[in-house]
């Protein structure tokens, strides 16, 4: 509001403020009916119930997990588009952008024909190693990956582009080899770019519904994540659905509002 | 501000107006009745949704399939539908103690059967080879009517079986199978019907225990409350019966 009074250029349009604040309006709305509709005087009985509790952990433990996959396969994939000029560049960059607008459920249908145990590797996977992927928890975190991976490799190559390509470039005249500028150059200088594109990652993760159910199934406490149970619950007892929603929604606030003003500006 | 909270007062104004040039765009003349439907009457009330549009020009039949549960919590919550068709009466009594149809028929009964992949890799014979911890079985959630007759079928047996996963609906329970993710589901004997030789069924004398009557009903606020009635009445005539009998479903 400050800024906006101090503008040089005069009063906000109205043409811009009326759809704006009701832009503003529909995404707040319903997570204030959320809130209001809450049965609070009974949500910590509801809280202490050992599924949601199970269905929290759970989010939280392949969300995070979810996350270090993405790090350690989406920075170096990041690093590749951004710095390394190959020829198929261009569609490369564009298939890492597909799960981005892919419906989730046809990832999840997709990981069963490529990891289940019928798939393609899936198959070899059960027969040399004796591992099935689906119904698993293992399977959770990659159902989770495989959609929130393009959020870091996106925002990761967003952050190596913008960087001063000067410290890279003097690092090399010095003798440093490729690895070492990466190491000691580039990644403490896209460091904040990694931490906003890790957040974003883990929160897709969290939120992730429809790959997980199609790929991993739904089972309490190995694969029945947060939204799972939340839309399960919501069949035959809304209040307990409410409930999960508010628990999921207060972790999500949390852990952004709370990464946000020290890490991303 | 004050101005801001005028933009705010007038979004439920400005929404509602939205809403209502989206219904009103539907050609005048072709009139659409909306079905929801449990999952396992797809195939069948596809074919019955044929014959109403056949014998009534004009008439565009659509449907939404899913766990009844889930069906049902969406017309409770405002969802503009002319008919419901459920897969137990619990779910509809959600509906009808909601106030929002009166009155079920049941229309049929149906049972479940062992859905295995046609080259059964987990040699399952009967019920009480679900309980070998070895073997993945997907059932469905307790919440959807089909989870609710697998516990009371299992219950009957006194066996304990412990899924790999709780499935949404029936379909979904399904095609676990059909993919060869599961090696054995609990579903309902239409479904096994209707999925043709990609799964073999398994009959099994527990399900008698466990036998689901379907009811429908014309919804309170249906839109096109007349041809509601009609559907119904095809789908309790005998020759709607043949259709829903062919598919498995047993006389109510």
């Amino acid at each position: 509001m400050k800024t906006i009074s101090a503008s040089p250029r005069g009063r906000v349009p109205w043409v811009l403020l009326v759809p704006a604040l009701l832009g503003l309006a529909f995404l707040v709305l319903p997570l204030a009916g959320l809130l209001i509709r809450t049965p609070w005087p009974t949500m910590g009985t509801r809280l202490a119930q050992p599924e949601v509790r199970d269905a929290l952990g759970l989010s939280l433990f392949t969300a995070t997990l979810a996350t270090l996959v993405c790090m350690v396969c989406g920075v170096p994939l990041a690093w590749l588009l951004a710095r390394v000029s190959f020829p198929g560049l261009r569609l490369v960059r564009a298939l890492v952008t597909v799960p981005l607008v892919l419906p989730p459920v046809v990832g999840g249908v997709a990981l069963l024909l490529v990891l289940g145990r019928r798939g393609l590797v899936g198959r070899w996977l059960d027969s040399a190693f004796g591992i099935t992927l689906p119904f698993t928890t293992a399977g959770v975190v990659l159902a989770e990956a495989f959609v929130a991976m393009p959020f870091l490799v996106i925002s990761v190559e967003g952050a190596l582009r913008a960087a001063d390509l000067r410290y890279e470039e003097a690092a090399a005249t010095l003798g440093a080899s490729r690895w070492t500028v990466f190491r000691r150059v580039t990644l403490p200088l896209v460091a904040p770019g990694i931490v906003a594109g890790g957040i974003l990652c883990w929160a897709r993760a969290l939120g992730e519904f429809g790959a997980t159910i199609t790929f991993a199934g739904n089972f309490p406490g190995r694969t029945q994540t947060m939204p799972l149970a939340v839309y399960l619950a919501l069949e035959t007892d809304p209040q307990a659905a409410i409930v999960l929603s508010v628990v999921l929604l207060a972790v999500s606030v949390a852990v952004l509002a709370g990464l946000r003003d020290r890490w991303i500006s | 501000m004050k101005k801001s909270l005028l933009a705010l007062a007038l979004l439920p104004v400005v929404l509602a107006g939205c809403g209502s040039t989206a219904t009103k765009g539907t050609p005048a003349p072709g009139r659409t009745l909306t079905v929801f439907a449990a999952a396992s009457l797809t195939e069948s009330f596809k074919a019955l949704g044929r014959t109403f549009e056949a014998a009534h020009p004009g008439v565009k039949v659509t449907f939404n399939f899913g766990a009844s549960s889930a069906l049902a919590q969406q017309i409770t919550q405002g969802a503009p539908a002319d008919v419901f068709a459920a897969a137990s009466p619990a779910t509809m009594k959600t509906v009808t103690d909601a106030g929002d149809a009166t009155a079920p028929k049941t229309f049929v009964k149906n049972r479940l059967e062992i859905a295995v992949p046609p080259a059964n890799p987990g040699k399952i014979v009967a019920l009480k080879d679900l309980a070998n911890a070895k073997l993945k079985v997907v059932l469905c959630a307790p919440q959807v009517p089909c989870g609710a007759a697998a516990i009371k079928a299992l219950g009957a047996a006194g066996l304990k079986v412990t899924p790999v996963s709780q499935e949404q609906d029936v379909k979904a329970a399904l095609t676990k199978v059909e993919l060869g993710e599961a090696d054995a589901a609990l579903v309902y004997r239409t479904d096994v019907k209707s999925a043709g030789d990609k799964v073999k069924g398994i009959d099994f004398p527990e399900s008698l225990k466990a036998i689901n009557a379907y009811p429908i009903a014309v919804l309170a606020k249906a839109p096109q409350a007349a041809l509601a009635q009609e559907f119904t009445q095809l789908v309790t005539s005998a020759p709607g019966q043949q259709v829903l009998q062919q598919a498995g479903f047993e006389a109510p």
